[in-house]
């Protein structure tokens, strides 16, 4: 159960691979996630779903590999096989549900950042295969960090690429991107998404917010059983306490407290290496952005 | 003359050093001392503890088989009406079951019913073989939606009658709330949880685990795609609540659900373990029931000095009497007829305090318990870095919104007859899912009552 059939390295530190899991491709749908453990005393790890394979048993997950626990999965090589993989988790996004004719009528850009392009693909080729067009967005830090850009290609209306550095499409920030595309493109837009680290959507919402363009957001909040239980997840949504697991993972992006979720994203960063970095940010007379000084 | 013997004290830990570490506290009856326990036993015609045990254990006939034909055959006694006693003999309010209703205790003490019955179990599973059942390979199926004391009582009762049962659970460990809920230091999870569990599975039933029903896969297709022709839905009450007052989205207020299943389900405790943990120098846990105390007596085990508050007097403390005098032991400090009513942060948004208020007993409410009443003025400041919630689970609603048929109630409980029928046919249920979060043994009653009405259903279908 739940071998690895196929592994390949995307980019630094960012790694694909398609899990054995019938069960969970046949049920699976756009907007849902997985958790995966690795060892007997492994940590139980959310992940959103990338890609998946009814007819081949499989489904795909990008995992980036910052700590202990997502270099252990990344570790595994193809025949080798993870502890547990439980899923798919959380709601389907909205439109799978919502009538065809009305999502069709719809102008949609999704906006990816990082390795949010690998949970944005799904939705956007599930969108595709229901005949609707939809623009994307792929933000990342450099060319060579650039994932899922040549399957996007293949299921997007209009794709764009941003990198910080220029190296490759637009120089600068998705939200500038965007702008660019609205002000001086002629392009509108009925409704984005945004998946990606929580400041890109913090900013991509308060930036569509003037615009009055209706933003849907996929919180990856910490968890542990993902199914209800712990209450980890917990996020306010329009003032009231939502847990992200079973309520989420997608909501309105206007009425996300992302200040809060940042917050409670670094729950569990040691005290030492959050004080280490709030000094270093602060020696570098920096004003930190992401919220660790919080 | 037996009557004079005093209860048999049970062995335990020191209370100093076990409040360094998870082992069990309890160290339970030698055969020695369960015999003497055993005689103390007035083996009386209307045996009162009978009546007053969810599942109506025929205690006497138990201890007395103890007395004159020795463990297994008290083992066989107990096993007609109850298949877990290791673990009911642990976790049971036998205060305010079977002990609370013994003769002896009218004057004096109790027999120590809830220690012979651990004795019993756990000579059980170190000697008795598991039953071998063999199944044939086209009797019905049938199958049972989480492996908490309910789904495993239900699924080792199919099994015996000859049903090919599967169990689906949803975490990674079988066990439900044994293995996430209730500590190590109460319930040994290799020792006995696992055990209990491989007992099940070698009566030929089969477990799948990381399948979450109403998500990996849901009813309608277990019973028209994949063959099954029952299920039982024994999914518990894992849903934790908060009390909604300000600040309870601070970094450091989690649930006891949260941090239970963090140190026993992903031993955050161990080193080894990849799970963190934070605790702090002071956690308050608020509530007073059996999580509260297993969340307390846990965070003082993590090194914290640690803290309840609870809005009625001691005498209102829904725990296990066992477990209130244990966490007294250990040092925990009682802040009673206390409610918080803000959590308080520090300028990062952490936990830095709790603001509480004083409460006063009022008049009785339906529950027959004095309601507590806020002390105007009286509001005070509790320093701690951690806020455990521990004021109750309910079901999860997954299955019930999933489900076609399957009717809840106001609480979110599914709504089944006293067999275990729900309102859709084919579907049985019983356990915390029904009842909402109750005890261990009257889960696993519901279990086999299930187990008893699916045989009849599947019959009437032939």
């Amino acid at each position: 159960m739940f071998k690895v059939l196929y592994k390949k390295e995307l980019a630094e530190n960012i790694t694909l691979m398609n899990i054995e899991a019938p069960r969970v491709a046949r049920s699976a749908k756009p907007g849902q996630f997985v958790i995966v453990r690795v060892g007997d005393e492994g940590e139980r790890i959310p992940l959103t779903i990338a890609d998946y394979s009814v007819d081949e048993g499989w489904v795909q997950i990008v995992i980036q590999s910052l700590g202990a626990s997502t270099r252990k999965i990344v570790a595994l090589e193809e025949g080798d096989s993870l502890t547990d993989f439980a899923g798919p988790l959380g709601n389907p996004s909205d439109f799978v549900k919502e009538p065809m004719e009305e999502v069709r009528a719809r102008k949609m850009l999704f906006i990816a950042g990082g390795v949010g392009a690998a949970p944005v693909y799904p939705q956007v080729k599930w969108l595709r295969e229901q005949g609707v067009e939809v623009d994307v967005i792929i933000g990342a830090k450099r060319k060579d960090m650039l994932i899922f850009a040549e399957q996007m290609e293949a299921v997007a209306s209009d794709l764009y690429i941003a990198t910080d550095d220029g190296s490759a499409g637009f120089h600068g920030l998705v939200t500038d991107l965007m702008k660019d595309l609205i002000d001086n493109q002629g392009k509108k837009y009925d409704q984005v998404v945004a998946i990606g680290p929580m400041i890109m959507m913090k900013f991509v919402a308060l930036t569509t917010k003037p615009y009055g363009i209706k933003t849907i957001v996929s919180l990856n909040s910490i968890m542990v059983d993902g199914t209800g239980m712990c209450g980890a997840c917990r996020v306010t949504v329009a003032g009231r306490t939502r847990f992200a697991c079973v309520e989420g993972p997608e909501f309105d992006g206007h009425e996300v407290d992302f200040d809060e979720a940042m917050r409670r994203q670094g729950m569990y960063k040691s005290q030492e290496a959050r004080a280490a970095a709030i000094a270093a940010e602060r020696e570098a007379g920096h004003k930190c952005r992401i919220g660790l000084d919080k | 003359m037996v009557n004079k013997i005093p209860r048999v004290p049970v062995r335990e830990q020191d209370p100093i050093i076990r409040a360094t570490n998870f082992e069990e506290v309890c160290y339970g009856y030698n055969r020695e001392e369960a015999l003497l326990e055993a005689s103390r036993c007035l083996n009386c015609k209307n045996p009162r503890c009978v009546a007053a045990c969810p599942v109506n254990i025929k205690i006497p006939d138990f201890i007395k088989a103890l007395q004159e034909e020795g463990e297994a055959a008290a083992a066989a006694v107990i096993a007609e009406d109850s298949s877990l006693p290791s673990i009911c003999g642990r976790v049971c309010p036998q205060e305010n079951q079977c002990e609370g209703a013994c003769v002896l205790g009218i004057k004096g003490e109790a027999v120590a019913i809830g220690k012979l019955e651990r004795y019993v179990g756990d000579w059980a599973l170190d000697n008795v073989e598991g039953e071998e059942v063999v199944l044939s390979p086209d009797a019905p199926k049938v199958a049972v939606v989480g492996s908490g004391p309910a789904g495993l009582a239900c699924a080792a009762d199919l099994a015996k009658m000859g049903y090919r049962v599967t169990i689906f659970e949803a975490l990674h460990k079988f066990g439900g709330v044994l293995s996430y809920g209730i500590p190590e230091f109460r319930l040994p999870k290799d020792r006995i949880v696992a055990r209990e569990v491989e007992k099940v599975r070698r009566l030929g039933v089969e477990m799948e685990r990381d399948t979450i029903v109403g998500r990996t896969v849901d009813i309608d297709t277990l019973m028209d795609t994949e063959g099954y022709e029952a299920v039982f839905i024994g999914s518990g009450a894992g849903l934790p609540r908060f009390m909604n007052i300000p600040g309870e989205n601070l970094n450091g207020v989690v649930s006891a659900n949260e941090f239970l299943t963090r140190a026993n389900l992903m031993k955050a405790y161990d080193e080894a373990s990849d799970t963190p943990i934070f605790v702090g120098e002071r956690v308050v846990v608020v509530g007073g029931g059996n999580v509260a105390m297993d969340a307390v007596r846990t965070a003082k085990r993590l090194g914290a000095e640690s803290v309840i508050v609870y809005r009625r007097s001691q005498a209102e403390l829904p725990a296990r009497r066992e477990e209130v005098h244990n966490a007294i032991e250990e040092g925990i400090e009682f802040q009673m007829l206390t409610n918080p009513v803000e959590v308080l942060g520090d300028e990062r948004g952490w936990v830095r305090g709790l603001r509480c208020v004083r409460m006063e007993l009022g008049e009785p409410d339906e529950s027959g318990r004095r309601s507590p009443v806020e002390v105007a003025g009286s509001e005070f400041d509790v320093e701690c870095q951690t806020v455990i919630m521990a004021l109750g689970t309910s079901p999860n609603p997954l299955i019930v919104s999933t489900t076609e048929g399957l009717e809840s109630n106001r609480r979110g409980c599914l709504v089944a007859t006293e067999e275990g029928a729900t309102t859709r046919e084919g579907v049985f249920a019983g356990g915390d899912a029904v009842t909402g979060a109750a005890t261990v043994i009257l889960a696993m009653g519901a279990g086999r009552k299930a187990a008893a009405a699916i045989d009849k259903y599947i019959r009437s279908k032939e």
